[in-house]
């Protein structure tokens, strides 16, 4: 975008984080190899930098780790819940402390804008371990009866586009309610969790409390079918999510499922255009689109659809794409070269398939994984482009007339996580949101999230919720 | 949102259809519309684009002096001020105009002449506008006589809040045809105006009745220029120029008086309206103590050291 205005690079200092050479596995408190000695690369999805060199766990690792949560479980479980509030209170300050060194790794990990993670990821990332730590001595009033137990030892595997969230939103209640954790970050964005071990270093948490497994598939399947693990977790794509609820089916593990979604963003006719427009943008390329509940489906009113396409055409052509560590940067990295080439293959089914592609006319990067913001006009619900998940910054657009139509298209869907409504129309808003199959339903804004409002999704969006009060019941035996 | 020129006619036609018009407009999230303009607010402007915002802002300013106390001497000293900011640095640009109340317009005037500095004068019974219209359109013959190049008017509060919407409408065009060539700046004075969907119905009116700016405030009350209705306000002319290809200008005025706030202003322009309004001639700042910070922080970005308020004239 050339403009007689031309913002000066701002890039933050990348000297506010220190990344080693090398990470191994953290267990039961101390950083270790892995048993065959295994290691991955970690790269700068912006440059393709290689970062660091981690361990890559294999199951003999697992079960180490799996052993050293089941032996801290009976110590933990068994302290007063005023106790292990102390120490997520402690995480969570030293989180707020770190905020700027873990926003600046996050980004370089992930490819995310640094304003992304300074203002979205560690603001929420802190803000879940201090909710979480107040309901540590509350248990009791939860409203699961009196004295509810923990479960024991929680595997978690989480996904590449929220590191340290997803982290947190696993973590943080599995201790609250005195469960142990064994967690596998993503093999393209292991480093936050690795930093997150320190910390729990740093507040002294009890060995063997928290376990990190940095790794691939494989470790992640071995952590969610070994035999001692009580829970699992898992935030990830609905391919992996059925899998898991396959390979744990019969057992006595309590599952909780993240997946995929294909959220609809409804504009009404009466909506506050230009803020609507600033809530598709932030629905749809708000982390690249690499949200699992980003509003990926734009249902317009088909009397404002011109005006509303004109607008955000409009408003993409100014979005703000590069190096992510910028503070002016609105567009990162996709994450991987894997999760660009499948962005790449989706779009062009969308083109083959005779949706009209529009790209914002912003210049790429030379090095690095780089999709410029996208939507797609002339789309039907037979589109793959309007059913697949694409998890990316691809928008497409479909339009309706009435109320019923609206909802009609929204539901129809396999997935059911999240969903927007833009209308002045309060009645409409309770009326529409009432009918939507979703677990999630903003009105007048989108992605908006917060420790103390449950998420979750209906269908193939999986099962469980995080978060909020709801969020206790899948780490308690109730 | 209309988007041909004679919808325009018919809107204007009667006060009912005015009203209809006016309620016709997309409404404002509030909440929408803050977050959008603290989120541009945090762009990071630094070096050469700081070079260029702070000239560019230099270049913008009304500067501006509405005081019952104040004196032709005061009013050439702004005028000197306007056309010289930094005696020790002649790289300075000029500001765009010198804003006084119609009594100082001839002072100004004689003080300007030939600068390209223009007199700007508040005219329509400034800052209340509560007085009767062939008074008010007295007090715009006076400053245009007087040699205003630009009018500051206010609209009648009263009968916006009231829903007289075509008396509101009426008054702008009475004004805009005593004002001959001089510009009209329309001042809705937003922080009386109570909600964001008022301002972009205000802006709408100012904007049928041939307004050539559009002010947010006196800088006479409570609430000023704010980084979210000058947004809306924005938002307001680019739907104008895209619906009927005529450019109006905006002007944020009172409260601005930091380099930082006058930058967050500048790319709130940059990001909404677009960089067509990157210029004086589309985009002022009413403002009197902003000139000084932005020459201090000129200097520093010359000289790497911050100097000090005794560096810069105090008027």
């Amino acid at each position: 975008m050339a403009s007689a205005f031309e913002y000066a690079p701002a890039p933050e200092s990348r000297s506010v984080v220190d990344i080693a050479p090398s990470y191994g596995l953290f267990i039961d408190g101390e950083f270790t190899e892995a048993a065959d000695g295994k290691v991955f690369k970690t790269v700068s999805p912006s440059s393709e930098e290689v970062l660091s060199e981690v361990a890559r766990a294999g199951a003999a690792d697992v079960d180490r780790a799996v052993k050293a949560a089941r032996k801290a479980f009976e110590k933990w479980s068994a302290l007063p819940g005023s106790e292990r509030a102390k120490y997520l209170f402690r995480i969570a300050r030293i989180i707020q402390e770190r905020s700027r060194e873990l926003a600046v790794l996050e980004t370089l990990d992930n490819g995310k804008p640094i304003k992304e993670t300074r203002d979205a990821d560690l603001p929420l990332v802190a803000a879940h371990f201090f909710y979480y730590a107040g309901w540590a001595d509350k248990l009791d009033h939860a409203g699961y009866g009196a004295n509810p137990r923990p479960l024991g030892v929680a595997g978690q595997v989480i996904p590449w586009n929220f590191p340290l969230l997803m982290l947190a939103w696993k973590i943080a209640p599995a201790l609250a309610t005195g469960n142990t954790v064994v967690l596998k970050p993503a093999e393209t964005t292991p480093l936050s969790a690795l930093f997150f071990a320190d910390i729990c270093r740093q507040a002294g948490l009890p060995k063997g409390v928290v376990n990190i497994l940095t790794g691939y598939g494989d470790a992640g399947e071995a952590l969610v079918t070994h035999p001692d693990v009580n829970k699992v977790a898992f935030t990830g794509s609905t391919a992996v999510g059925k899998a898991i609820a396959r390979s744990v089916a019969g057992t006595d593990k309590k599952v909780t499922l993240e997946l995929g979604g294909k959220g609809a963003n409804i504009v009404f006719d009466d909506a506050p255009i230009d803020q609507a427009v600033e809530g598709i943008v932030t629905g749809i390329f708000f982390n690249q689109g690499q949200v699992c509940c980003a509003g990926s489906r734009l249902l317009v009113q088909e009397s404002v659809q011109d005006e509303v396409l004109d607008a955000l055409k409009r408003r993409l052509s100014t979005l703000r794409l590069g190096d992510p560590l910028d503070k002016n940067t609105d567009i990162g990295a996709i994450n991987s070269a894997e999760q660009l080439a499948r962005i790449t293959a989706l779009v062009e089914t969308g083109e083959a398939e005779g949706a009209e592609r529009w790209s914002a006319p912003c210049e790429l990067p030379s090095s690095g994984y780089w999709f410029a913001p996208t939507l797609f006009t002339n789309v039907t619900q037979a589109h793959t482009v309007a059913r697949d998940e694409i998890f990316g910054p691809v928008l497409s657009v479909l339009s309706f007339r009435t109320p019923d139509e609206a909802v009609a298209k929204a539901n129809n869907s396999q997935y059911g996580l999240s969903a927007g409504i833009w209308t002045e129309k309060g009645s409409r808003i309770l009326a529409v949101a009432g009918k939507l199959r979703a677990g999630v339903v903003w009105a007048n804004t989108f992605n908006k999230f917060d420790p103390t409002s449950p998420f979750g999704g209906y269908k193939e969006s999986g099962y469980g919720r995080e978060g909020g009060r709801h969020g206790l019941e899948a780490y308690l035996d109730v | 949102m209309p988007t041909t020129a004679p919808a325009f006619s018919d809107a204007t036609a009667s006060d009912s259809a005015l009203r209809r018009f006016l309620f016709g407009l997309p409404g404002v999230d509030a909440v929408g519309l803050e977050a959008r303009a603290a989120s541009l607010g945090t762009r990071s402007i630094k070096t050469t684009a700081k070079a260029y915002a702070i000239d560019l802002a230099i270049s913008m300013i009304d500067l501006t002096t509405l005081e019952g106390a104040d004196t032709p001497g005061k009013v050439r000293a702004l005028a000197a001020k306007a056309v010289n900011p930094d005696p020790t640095d002649r790289t300075t640009p000029r500001t765009a105009a010198v804003c006084v109340y119609p009594d100082m317009a001839a002072t100004a005037a004689a003080a300007l002449a030939g600068s390209g500095v223009k007199v700007a004068s508040v005219a329509t019974a400034f800052p209340a506008g509560r007085a009767a219209l062939d008074v008010k359109l007295a007090d715009v013959r006076d400053a245009v006589a007087a040699g205003a190049d630009e009018i500051d008017m206010v609209i009648d509060r009263g009968a916006f809040l009231s829903g007289r919407f075509l008396k509101v409408y009426e008054e702008i065009l009475a004004v805009k045809a005593e004002c001959g060539t001089a510009r009209l700046k329309v001042i809705f004075e937003t922080g009386e105006l109570s909600t964001y969907d008022n301002i972009r119905r205000a802006s709408w009116i100012g904007m049928l009745a041939g307004a050539d700016f559009i002010k947010t405030s006196t800088g006479k009350v409570a609430t000023n220029a704010t980084p979210a209705n000058t947004l809306l306000m924005l938002e307001a002319v680019r739907d104008f120029r895209a619906a009927t290809g005529t450019q109006i200008g905006v002007k944020p005025a009172g409260g601005i008086r930091t380099t930082k706030d006058a930058v967050k202003f500048l790319v709130l322009v940059n990001e909404t309206a677009g960089e067509d309004w990157l210029d004086p001639h589309w985009f002022r700042f009413g403002a009197s103590s902003l000139l000084n910070d932005l020459l201090m922080q000129r200097q520093k970005l010359s000289t790497g050291r911050y100097s000090g308020p005794d560096y810069v004239t105090v008027d």
